[in-house]
């Protein structure tokens, strides 16, 4: 019996999760808690949110996430990817950046409308 | 002049929904002024995700959160003066702004909102002892830095604080390449959300000392290293459990002071447990016709929660205007009982709502509690809560039939079973 603290939303609810049968999850409060309670201790996965470079923008840098939870074991493969990242504005919130971002399947999209300056 | 029905201070999600509620309700003159070049408030350097939860059912980023009000708001004709610097409201709501593109200026609303915030606690604030060397950073000030500015802060991080926006940075400088020795958190107990210190601390190896806090900073121009003492249960420094830490940087998560300087101008009636006005059932001030919402009032964890009790300040607002004030027969005041720090709102006119919301804050980790409404002796309502923590606020509901019954005094507190 494991317990975790899920995070899933902010309420984190406490879950004792059973991997000794199927790891049945307890202590959820919700579905989604009893997915990552397997999921945290099969394959932990995580939304990796972090910036990239933008020019022409009134920031330098632009907001972007994984489209889906990644392997946590991926998440610094990512950053890495992202360093190379140069974008030009105007970009658009939910703009696709990197297509299947090193293999994981999720694409890295923009967070946010950012309009050419001059 | 120039004249609006509405006046919204602050362009953060607080003033955003505030302005979008009121024009729901049919106002058509509203204006947002915002000190900042752009619309979102400080949403705009949270770029991590666990935003929109309740209000958009799906999980955001700050900059997804707040773009997708500044989205609904062009279709409707709010007006926005960005770059404006609010200097004063009067008490006939005249609101002093000042910008580089018009000057100076005086507005006249026939009502007020006031959504200016909170800012973050500083040094100076804890005093904690040491050098003077560049290097200290509030957390959210050194996310802004990262996120907006593109400017690693440092290499070597120790934060001291374990609010949630420390311990958002932790992981962000580490994703970042930063290594974070230590998040030191004075009591004994953390000030975030659990979540946070799961995905933010234990994800990343980063040690959490409870009961200790930062009794050194060294350094010549820049920080170089920093001594980290446990304390006892007086929060007083133990000799003899110095811990030392070479780093370059220290981050502060000590804590959000509501930014009130407008509000005291105005001399509105302030609720020192709060540091924010004091405020009615429909997130309206003492002074009739202005309205506070978000973390100005009291400071939040959730933004969606700001979002709620913010379209609740505007549909006010709007029915202000259009109907005039509210009746207050009946009055009900709020206190704090057991374990209570605050609560918000502190005043309650039955006949205006139908079910009341009040949010309030305990002072002690608790395990399965009862939150008990007193009228008097008399027990009015009871709300079962499997664990309290600080740095978790409360909800409850009131309905407006037990709102009849009370008297004019209630009283909020908690039990632990």
């Amino acid at each position: 019996m494991k317990e975790l603290i899920c995070i899933v939303c902010p309420k984190g609810c406490h879950l004792k999760v059973d991997e000794a049968n199927d790891y049945a999850v307890t202590g959820n409060g919700c579905p989604r808690g009893a997915a990552y309670g397997k999921a945290e201790l099969t394959n932990p996965t995580r939304v990796l949110t972090s910036t990239v470079k933008i020019d022409g923008a009134h920031h330098r840098r632009c907001p972007v996430k994984t489209d889906r939870a990644v392997a946590k074991g991926k998440l610094f493969e990512l950053m890495d990817l992202l360093d190379g990242v140069q974008l030009t504005a105007p970009v658009k919130v939910g703009q696709i950046i990197i297509e299947n971002a090193a293999g994981t399947g999720a694409n890295i999209v923009c967070c946010k409308n950012l309009d050419a300056v001059k | 002049m120039n004249h609006y029905e509405l006046i919204v201070i602050g362009g953060g999600p607080a003033g955003l929904a505030a302005a979008l509620a009121a024009y729901e309700q049919g106002l058509r003159k509203i204006l947002i002024v915002e000190r900042d070049k752009e619309l979102g408030g400080i949403l705009n350097q949270c770029i991590h995700n666990g935003f929109g939860l309740h209000h958009f059912k799906e999980e955001l980023t700050g900059p997804e959160y707040a773009g997708r009000f500044v989205e609904m708001l062009k279709d409707t004709n709010v007006e926005v003066a960005l770059d404006t610097m609010v200097l004063e409201i009067t008490r006939e709501r005249e609101v002093h702004a000042v910008s580089v593109a018009k000057g100076y200026q005086v507005l006249k609303g026939d009502s007020v909102i006031l959504a200016m915030g909170c800012r973050e606690r500083t040094r100076g604030a804890i005093a904690i002892p040491g050098d003077r060397p560049a290097g200290v950073f509030t957390a959210g000030t050194a996310q802004r830095y990262l996120n907006m500015e593109g400017y690693m802060v440092g290499r070597r991080i120790v934060i001291l604080g374990s609010g949630d926006i420390g311990l958002i940075m932790a992981r962000r400088m580490t994703l970042e390449g930063a290594k974070v020795l230590a998040c030191v958190e004075v009591m004994p107990y953390s000030g975030g959300l659990n979540r946070n210190i799961v995905q933010c601390l234990q994800d990343y190896d980063i040690p959490l000392y409870l009961s200790h806090t930062i009794t050194d900073i060294r350094g010549k121009g820049r920080v170089e290293g920093v001594t980290v003492s446990q304390v006892d249960a007086r929060r007083n420094p133990i000799p003899g459990t110095e811990m030392h830490f070479d780093c370059d940087t220290v981050l502060l998560s000590v804590g959000l002071i509501p930014e009130n300087e407008l509000t005291r101008q105005a001399e509105i009636t302030m609720d020192p447990r709060t540091n924010g006005a004091v405020v009615y059932e429909n997130m309206e001030t003492a002074l009739p016709g202005v309205f506070a919402c978000g973390n100005v009032v009291h400071v939040h964890d959730l933004v969606d929660f700001v979002t709620a009790e913010s379209m609740r300040a505007g549909r006010a607002a709007a029915a202000y205007v259009q109907k005039g004030e509210a009746d207050d027969a009946g009055l009900i005041t709020l206190k704090n009982g057991d374990g209570v720090t605050y609560t918000v709102p502190q005043r309650i006119r039955p006949g205006n709502v139908e079910n009341a919301e009040v949010f309030f804050r305990v002072n002690r980790v608790c395990g399965a509690s009862e939150i008990r409404v007193m009228s008097g002796d008399t027990q009015i309502a009871k709300f079962k809560r499997a664990h309290l923590a600080p740095g978790e606020m409360e909800r409850i509901m009131l309905p407006k039939k037990l709102l009849e019954k009370a008297g004019s005094e209630l009283t909020v507190g908690i039990v632990e079973l």
